[in-house]
């Protein structure tokens, strides 16, 4: 369109001197999703509630720690979660039991809330329209809010890691650790190992965190999405308690979830990783395709 | 790319949105002329929002199509909602984030509007609907009002040829609905099509130069306020002792006489208003033919009579 064309195809705003926007599509450059990202960051962490989330995820270690400190003879060795007996000797293990103790329920719990909100949230807040109408794009939207959602998993583990690792340095001492192998690794390389494990449960929460992107673009009532999608994080660990069911465990969601004893042991196996991302891997497949599949023809009517 | 081959901003054939067992939309033919400031009319639950919502791509149309822009939807929506500015059905933000950061929020989404120039156009919005003062504030506690003028300024934050704006005033004190509609005036001004919907006559009038008015999910009328104005009925009523007489001369005028009230002395006759002769050329007929006119009354059915008529009185959702 040349802007000496008369009629009203004429933009309004002040940046008019730039081009109107009917200009070829194709001679405009559309970004990639990066900045789209950054706000759904900011929009995540700026949120009241998933600091909330976080804090609640950070008191376990510290509740865990302030106890064992609290009792004098110390934890009977065998019984509680497993490393709670170790906590007394090595602050360093304040971490791996937080993270053991959180992974049936709370971070299921935590990582349900973010990722059944992804899209029902934005539904329920009446946002999403606007997001559409930009347009954001439909399928830009849902990797945007995914990658966000991951985002998540990843800090929260690393907030139960940190916080836990701060809080064991306070109250107990530092030393070396023995792996399940036997062999003495020593302060360093504990904390790395203690970072791949925070990777491996990251890691299986990616999973869930798309099942609860489609759960999500079923409703526009955010907490129903949120409550159905800690359901089935729950509900996989049932079945996967239940030796008559032996032939559905492979398949669960959950069955990898408690596996990284394999990154205990020197040298590092790898194998449980590998399963874990793979099956992982399945259930984003899934789970996006039908995400993917309901949101690209849904009726926005919220 | 353009509007200019047909002069439509919108043009839908046959639009049609069904829920379950409902036609919300039932067949709708709109023209939309670019460059007007065309008045989107109708009761509560007529079918607007939900025609809005097909012509931006948030829901799918049952039948029909529907032209925005020179473009065929829904396949070039990506390449025609850039050039749109929409609010649909009532403003909406995320509580927690202040206007300003609601806006980045929205921009940041757009493909194609500058990450460099971002701030300043956000300002620039934000300004011109009068919310710089309230920009840093938690939307959380912004009024109603507030919120459909931070929902005006998410319309802006991109030169826009065409503004979808589904009841903009509603929830606004009058002094705010004169803003919006001194706002809209200035949309217009610069050269963009605003499309905008109401379910108050009253408010069309002041700021349309064209109008269409639905009833039930259908289209029953549509055209220049002026066109809408001259359609429907005028009424005259010729005191007279040759009734007779009167009603053979109104009957070559094209009236149809209304049946004659015995002795009354009055004769009262209807006629298309666009097929109607002047009133004084009436009379003089009527005197020529020697009817002893003693009294002459002329009532044009007004705009509000005629939306009342096609839409239905009263408060009541007609479904
Ligand atoms: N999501 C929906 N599901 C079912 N019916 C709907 C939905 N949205 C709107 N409707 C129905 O469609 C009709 C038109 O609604 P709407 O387009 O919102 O009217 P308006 O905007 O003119 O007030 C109404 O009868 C309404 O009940
Ligand atoms: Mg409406």
């Amino acid at each position: 369109m040349s802007s000496a064309e008369p009629g009203p195809a004429r933009a309004i705003g002040e940046r008019a001197p730039l081009g109107s926007p009917s200009g070829e599509g194709e001679s405009r450059h559309p970004s990639l999703g990066i900045s789209l990202l950054v706000s759904e960051l900011s929009v995540i962490y700026r949120r009241p509630r998933t600091w909330a989330l976080l804090a609640a995820l950070a008191a376990v270690p510290i509740l865990i720690a302030v106890a064992v400190r609290l009792t004098d003879d110390g934890p009977q060795p065998g019984r509680g979660p497993p490393f709670l007996d170790s906590i007394t000797n090595n602050g360093l293990f304040v971490g791996f039991t937080a993270l053991v103790v959180c992974i049936p329920l709370f971070l299921p719990l935590t990582v349900g809330v973010v990722a059944g909100d992804t899209i029902a949230g934005e539904a329920g807040h009446g946002t999403l329209r606007y997001l559409l109408i930009v347009p954001a794009g439909r399928v830009r939207l849902l990797l945007v809010k995914y990658v966000g959602a991951a985002i998540f998993c990843l800090s929260a583990t690393l907030t139960i890691v940190l916080a836990g690792t701060v809080i064991g340095f306070a109250l107990f001492p530092l030393g070396d650790v023995t792996l399940l192998s036997g062999d003495t690794i020593g302060p360093g390389e504990s904390t790395l190992r203690l970072l791949l494990v925070a990777g491996y449960v990251t890691v299986s929460l990616l999973g869930l965190s798309a099942v609860g992107l489609f759960i999500s673009t079923l409703t526009d009532v955010p907490v129903g999405a949120m409550a159905a999608t800690i359901v089935i994080a729950v509900a996989s660990q049932v079945v996967g308690a239940l030796p008559q069911l032996a032939w559905l465990h492979p398949w669960l969601l959950s069955n990898h979830w408690l596996g990284f004893g394999d990154l205990l042991r020197q040298p590092i196996s790898w194998d449980s990783f590998g399963a874990n991302a793979l099956l992982q891997l399945g259930y984003i497949a899934l789970f996006g395709a039908l995400a993917y599949g309901r949101f690209t023809t849904k009726d926005v009517l919220s | 790319m353009t509007v200019a081959g047909t002069g439509l901003a919108i043009e839908t054939r046959g639009l049609s949105k069904r829920f379950g067992h409902q036609d919300a939309v039932d067949d709708v033919d709109l023209t939309v002329p670019a460059g007007t400031v065309f008045g989107f009319l109708g009761p509560n639950g007529s079918g607007k929002t939900t025609t809005i919502r097909m012509l931006l791509g948030l829901a799918s149309a049952t039948r029909g199509e529907a032209t925005v822009l020179g473009q065929e939807l829904p396949g070039a929506l990506s390449s025609v909602l850039p050039r749109i500015g929409a609010l649909v059905e009532g403003p909406a933000f995320y509580p927690f984030l202040s206007g300003t950061a609601n806006l980045m929020r929205l921009d940041s989404a757009d493909r194609y509007a500058s990450g460099s120039t971002r701030r300043s156009r956000v300002d620039a919005a934000l300004d011109r609907v009068g919310l710089t003062h309230a920009a840093g504030k938690r939307v959380k506690a912004y009024s109603l009002g507030m919120k459909q003028r931070l929902g005006l300024a998410s319309a802006l934050l991109s030169p826009r040829e065409l503004l979808v704006l589904d009841e903009p005033t509603n929830g606004l004190d009058p002094q705010g609905t004169r803003e919006v509609r001194n706002l809209i005036r200035s949309f217009a001004d610069d050269g963009a099509t605003v499309f905008v919907s109401s379910h108050l006559l009253s408010e069309v009038e002041q700021m349309c130069t064209h109008a269409a008015i639905m009833s039930a999910g259908r289209l029953v009328a549509q055209g220049g306020l002026d066109e809408l104005r001259r359609v429907g009925d005028a009424h005259v009523t010729v005191v007279t002792p040759d009734a007779e007489r009167a009603r053979r001369r109104l009957a070559a005028f094209g009236f149809v006489t209304d049946e004659p009230a015995e002795g009354s002395g009055r004769v009262r006759a209807t006629v298309a208003v666009e097929a109607a002769a002047a009133p004084e050329s009436i009379v003089a007929a009527l005197v020529a033919d020697g009817v002893r006119v003693r009294g002459f009354t002329v009532e044009q059915v007004t705009l509000e009579e005629r939306f009342v008529a096609l839409t239905g009185e009263g408060f009541d959702v007609v479904r």
